[in-house]
């Protein structure tokens, strides 16, 4: 499937930091906004999609060394962490806190431990995402 | 501190480790082994004295208390006669198995394995609570499974552990049934707590059916009549095995369990009459077929099964003590008991040893016919003095420990002619004659292992190896066994006070008077009618030896011939060729069909439901006005629905498709839900390029001809679904039937600290969903990895690389 289409090859270069710039937003505002661990985890994979629709496998595997089962892997184990963590600190299983920080540059700052857990939502989704549609594309 | 429950934990843990060190040393795995059982064998040996002065040991980890399992332990008598079997028969196997075992052998699989089961096996034996103990129960099917199928590239040896495994786990599953009928009952999974509570509860009516239930375990374990069939076939397993899970220790876990239940339901007759016939018969037939076998395991094989007949039946009579309370008369059957579990030890000791010569001669010259052994006296003296030994000890001559447990089992035989409870009358003169027989029978098959073994013609030509003494590793532990053959012998008491008494309390916590249980064992009691009976044995039995060639044919007569191993391989062919027929009706292998069956189970359940309860009923009067926006979209929906059915090509049944998705959308918004109306659109846009993926590997798009019928059936199923799940959207938004969770969720940001209230629940309220969901979500994308990476090659079976 060699395909050679300039106009969306452009397009994508900066389409793509657009969609992955969206996606951290929204992964960022969830906690009081529209969005979160699973929508931005949505969003990023739907960007590395659209890369791999646009250049071939190997080009984009230069850029992205990740192995995306790894990546899933891990954010199952961030996300299930986070429970365990809660309980080493004597509370119940998955049990979530936040401070609020004064940061130099940011001002009043939410610290959240939930964050940790979406996280792990997000390279969740982003692992599955991409590993499955990997392994049906590679079996071509 | 030694406590119990760290005892049954040890094994597992070593189970664990097992695979590292095998992978470091290889070599010395079995070394490693060998200390665990025996530390566990001193630590248990160091707290005879304590039990011996009546001392027993609770120990609860809490477990599921809401469900009243916890992980009780008890040490008592009783469960100390089995854990020192276990341990101590343990430690010797596996010194054997060192030297049995080829190197080249999966060494690291037998040891874990064997540890499974020995840590299994203490389980059983140390539960008080049923539950538990019947997880543990099975675990030692499972790991005994595992080990006959040791050398699993035999079609034999594969046979012989699914049947033991059939067999044992069926007759486990019935005896889970009969602990929750016993639950039922006295409300308590506690063993201790049953004995103590089952009397106001004799003539319930779960009564019967769980103490037949619990005995279905028990008998099927023990290999008793008619289940008895699977321990011959469980010889493929390695000799070190047979010796140590088929007759020393995971067989008695029925035994164990009978003498566990003696207080539960020996107070009922029928208790009485099924254990000791059942073990009665047992022991007849047992013997009485171990004598044609020519493979020497298999006899050894019979030769179990009629024993462990022997030790349940006088288990049967013992429990007769315990029906009209304690006095003078009555007590004396619980003599019964106590011979039971001095054989039950005598018994482990001898047999034990034999299976150890048997691999012995195995292992050294290649075969275990008998037909082609004989002569190996001069060749290897030391295992000969080893079998004879042993064989004497089981054929019930002194000076060996066999000799004192088969009179005293003959006495408990003889007290029940003169049984005048229970209603035995002409019975009570059978089983004692039964007895009788059964022990010229086992009188006879002892001599053959020695006699044709070691005796005879020496027929070099006809073994696979030329013969030679065995080395001094394989015979220590099997001399060690001898050793305690005779050494029981000349000190039985010393079995009798301070293992068998406690145990005697077990069995009968009823009676306060535990010395008056406790006979003093002798040798010598002067010329009773059982040692007369010992006489005949021995009498008859040399006559029957001689002359066995003349009446061995006898075995391929009629009746002899029989065995109920073709009912067990004729149902299992009966099973499976009516479940293939079964299946074959409606797998069809189309989806379609599949496709019907899952929705017109649907329409069928939850649509009868909803117009049975009339559960139907819409209230619309809540609800806000219907806007020009929302007939726009509806509108949409509708065609987009309708043309993709008429659809002529994949992309415009996608596009279509997409156009749904999209609305859904865009009611999301019109709604107020941006994170789902957010979520709808990637997920659409993601779905799509799924989609276009796919195409690659679909068939191609053509308009198929079905018939007319099929078409009407396929419509009205579509519509039915359709309508059913129309009516449940209704019903659900007009009939309110909990409670609104909603202000569970009012003080969401002084919880939660976010002003999203959505992923306040996502990722705070409801945390744990959203973690399984993760799971899930990994495991469905490591699955389609799997299925599409590691599928067989084009035209290729196999899939394992």
């Amino acid at each position: 499937m060699k395909s050679n289409d300039v106009i969306l090859q452009t397009v994508t270069k900066v389409v793509v930091f657009i969609i992955l710039t969206f996606g951290v937003e929204l992964f960022l505002s969830g906690h009081n906004n529209p969005g979160g661990g699973f929508i931005g985890g949505l969003v990023l994979s739907s960007a590395l999609v659209l890369l791999y629709l646009v250049n071939d496998i190997e080009t984009v595997h230069k850029g992205i060394p990740f192995d995306f089962k790894i990546v899933a892997a891990f954010g199952v184990l961030l996300a299930v962490g986070t429970g365990v963590g809660a309980v080493l600190f004597g509370v119940e299983f998955l049990s979530q806190t936040f401070v609020h920080v004064n940061l130099p540059i940011f001002g009043e700052t939410e610290l959240a431990t939930v964050l940790l857990f979406e996280t792990g939502v997000a390279l969740t989704v982003v692992g599955t995402v991409v590993t499955i549609i990997l392994s049906i594309s590679e079996d071509v | 501190m030694f406590t119990i429950a760290f005892a049954i934990f040890i094994p597992f843990i070593a189970a664990v480790l097992i695979p590292f060190i095998y992978k470091r040393s290889p070599r010395r795995i079995g070394w490693f082994v060998l200390v665990i059982p025996i530390i566990l064998f001193i630590g248990l040996v160091r707290l005879i004295p304590r039990v011996a002065n009546g001392e027993t040991m609770l120990n609860t980890i809490s477990w599921m208390p809401s469900a009243g399992v916890d992980f009780t332990t008890y040490l008592d008598g009783l469960s100390l006669i089995f854990a020192l079997l276990i341990t101590g028969v343990g430690s010797l196997v596996i010194l054997y198995s060192i030297y049995y075992l080829s190197e080249r052998e999966a060494l690291g699989h037998f040891y874990v394995y064997l540890l499974l089961f020995m840590g299994a096996m203490l389980g059983v034996v140390f539960s008080d609570n049923m539950i538990v103990l019947y997880v543990f129960w099975e675990l030692t099917s499972i790991s005994s499974f595992l080990l006959i199928a040791f050398w699993y590239h035999r079609k034999k040896s594969r046979y012989g552990a699914q049947k033991s495994l059939l067999i044992t786990v069926s007759g486990g599953l019935a005896m889970l049934v009969g602990f929750i009928m016993l639950h039922q009952m006295t409300g308590s999974f506690s063993v201790r707590e049953n004995i103590a509570g089952i009397t106001d509860f004799i003539g319930h009516d779960l009564f019967i059916p769980a103490m037949i239930l619990v005995l279905l375990g028990a008998f099927t374990k023990s290999a008793q009549f008619p289940f008895h069939i699977w321990l011959p076939d469980a010889m493929e397993a390695p000799t070190p095995v047979s010796a140590y899970l088929h007759s020393a220790t995971m067989v008695k876990a029925g035994i164990y369990l009978v003498a566990r239940f003696t207080p539960v339901f020996g107070m009922d007759s029928t208790w009485f009459y099924v254990v000791s016939s059942v073990g009665i018969f047992t022991l007849f037939w047992g013997s009485f077929n171990a004598v044609r076998q020519n493979d020497l395991k298999a006899l050894l094989a019979y030769s179990t099964i009629s024993q462990l007949g022997l030790v349940m039946s006088l288990f049967g009579i013992g429990s007769a003590a315990l029906h009209s309370g304690y006095n003078e008369h009555v007590v004396l059957y619980s003599q019964a008991t106590f011979a039971a579990l001095f054989h039950l030890i005598n018994h482990s000791t001898f047999k034990g040893a034999l299976f150890m010569v048997v691999g012995i001669v195995d292992h050294n010259v290649g075969t275990r016919d008998i037909r082609r052994l004989g002569g190996l006296m001069s060749l290897m003296p030391v295992t000969f003095s080893i079998a004879l030994i042993g064989s004497f000890s089981m054929a019930g001559l002194p000076p060996f420990n066999g000799f004192l447990s088969k009179e005293m089992f003959f006495e408990a035989m003889l007290l029940l002619r003169d049984m005048e409870f229970l209603s035995m009358g002409a019975w009570g003169t059978i089983f004692p004659v039964i007895a009788w027989v059964a022990s010229i029978f086992t009188f006879v098959y002892s001599m053959i292992i020695v006699f044709q073994t070691f005796f005879g013609e020496h027929q070099p030509d006809r073994l696979d190896r030329e013969a030679h003494e065995a080395s001094l590793g394989m015979l220590i532990a099997p001399a060690i066994l001898a050793v305690f053959v005779v050494a029981i012998f000349f000190f039985p008491n010393v079995i009798g006070q301070y293992l068998i008494r406690p145990a005697m309390a077990a069995v009968y916590p009823s009676f306060a008077d535990v010395d008056a249980l406790t006979p003093h064992i002798q040798a010598w009691h002067g010329p009773n009618t059982a040692l007369w009976m010992t006489v005949g044995v021995v009498i008859v039995g040399l006559l029957l030896y001689k002359y066995l060639k003349y009446w061995r044919s006898m075995y391929s007569i009629g009746p002899f011939r029989w065995n109920l191993d073709s009912v067990y391989n004729g149902t299992l062919n009966l099973l499976g060729r009516g479940s293939t027929l079964l299946t074959n009706t409606y797998m069809t292998g189309y989806l379609r069909d599949y496709l019907v069956y899952i929705f017109g189970f649907f329409t069928l359940v939850v649509g009868g439901s909803l117009f049975f309860v009339g559960g139907a009923s819409f209230d619309m009067t809540n609800d806000a006005p219907i806007t020009i926006n929302e007939y726009i979209l509806v509108f949409v929906m509708m065609a987009a629905g309708i043309l993709m059915v008429f659809a002529k090509s994949r992309v415009t049944t996608i596009l279509l498709n997409g156009v749904l998705g999209y609305a859904i959308a865009l009611f999301f918004v019109f709604f107020r839900a941006p994170d789902l109306a957010l979520t709808q659109i990637v997920v659409e846009t993601v779905t799509t390029a799924l989609f276009l993926l796919s195409f690659h590997f679909l068939p191609d798009f053509k308009r198929e001809k079905t018939a007319r019928p099929s078409k009407i059936i396929n419509g009205l199923i579509a519509v039915s679904v359709g309508v059913v799940v129309t009516v449940i959207a209704l019903s659900v938004q007009g009939n309110q039937l909990f409670e609104s969770v909603s202000t569970y969720f009012e003080d969401a940001y002084e919880l939660a600290g976010g002003q999203n209230i959505v992923n306040a629940i996502l990722g705070d309220f409801r945390a744990f969903d959203t973690m399984l969901e993760v799971v899930v979500l990994f495991i469905a994308g490591i699955g389609v990895y799997t299925l599409i990476k590691l599928k067989a090659q084009k035209g290729g079976r196999d899939v394992e690389k």
